[in-house]
């Protein structure tokens, strides 16, 4: 289990999560900074992320699309706010309009990427997010219920395929 | 305060994605069941089923605005804020593990 501390402020709607890797701070920030790699971690296996444009310079804009199991494609985007790499970037993610255009409807959440070294080859990550309003936490949660679904499928059918136990957290 | 939260009945009416994108523009509050069915490809009815889905899982209310009736989401009904950042703790804990996996994978080759 590398997740190794959750704090949620109800109040000022921020959610930090920290975890811990066995890599250097330089190989966490390409899990970011590589799009091949961020399109392997953002969304679930079965609802992969496609990043089509992808620069984490401050001042870009960063899109991407989701794919379902039905061949919906919800679009979204980040605005980089400020980026120094390895150890940190904010971003502001939002939802799009199919044409990559920003959608207003929905609200956007900022999020701010730590990574520090720790020692012993270890590099600690945190992801602080902060939502404008309980309306649009919810928001963000209704999209990412599916993820949460496939996720939990996805892992059931993990264990029958390979007949052994998944790390359980 | 009814607390009458049916996990099962939310799941069913968000498995679909039409109803998941019901549900988002509910949020706004803004728009009838009418100006809700003109974002998708099927008739009036159709999305009048699937608003009657989601208002059964208390996921939204029709309310009176002026002469009209907007579909609205209720919020409080999908939980308070504390279960909502449950919930996104569960999404980014899924991104976490899958960074985890490509870290390791990447060291094996690596090594």
């Amino acid at each position: 289990m590398t997740v190794t501390a959750v704090r949620k402020d109800p109040d000022a709607l921020t959610m930090t999560i920290t975890a811990e890797f066995d890599a250097s701070a330089e190989r966490v920030w390409q899990l970011w900074a590589d799009p091949r790699q961020l399109e392997r971690w953002w969304g679930p296996p079965t609802y992969p992320a496609t990043f089509t444009a992808h620069d984490l310079a401050p001042g870009s804009h960063v899109e991407y699309h989701m794919t379902g199991p039905a061949g919906d494609q919800p679009r979204g985007f980040w605005d980089i706010v400020e980026a120094d790499p390895p150890s940190r970037l904010v971003y502001i993610d939002g939802f799009a309009h199919d044409d990559g255009t920003p959608n207003d409807a929905f609200p956007r959440n900022e999020g701010r990427v730590t990574i520090e070294p720790i020692g012993a080859g270890r590099t600690r990550m945190s992801i602080e997010t902060r939502f404008p309003s309980a309306e649009a936490m919810a928001q963000v949660l209704a999209m990412g219920m599916e993820e949460g679904l496939t996720q939990a499928v996805g892992q059931i059918d993990a264990i029958l395929a390979e007949g052994v136990a998944a790390p359980q957290s | 305060m009814g607390r009458t939260f049916d996990p099962d009945r939310v799941f069913a009416a968000l498995a679909d994605a039409t109803r998941r994108d019901i549900v988002l523009r509910a949020l706004a509050g803004r728009e009838g069941v009418a100006e809700l069915a003109e974002h998708y490809p099927m008739s009036f009815a159709a999305v009048q089923k699937h608003v009657a889905v989601l208002e059964r899982a208390g996921l939204v209310t029709k309310q009176r605005s002026g002469r009209r009736k907007v579909v609205r989401a209720r919020v409080e009904a999908l939980s308070g804020a504390r279960s909502l950042l449950d919930e996104y703790e569960e999404l980014w804990r899924g991104r976490i593990a899958r960074m985890t996996d490509l870290i390791s994978n990447t060291e094996e080759t690596d090594a």
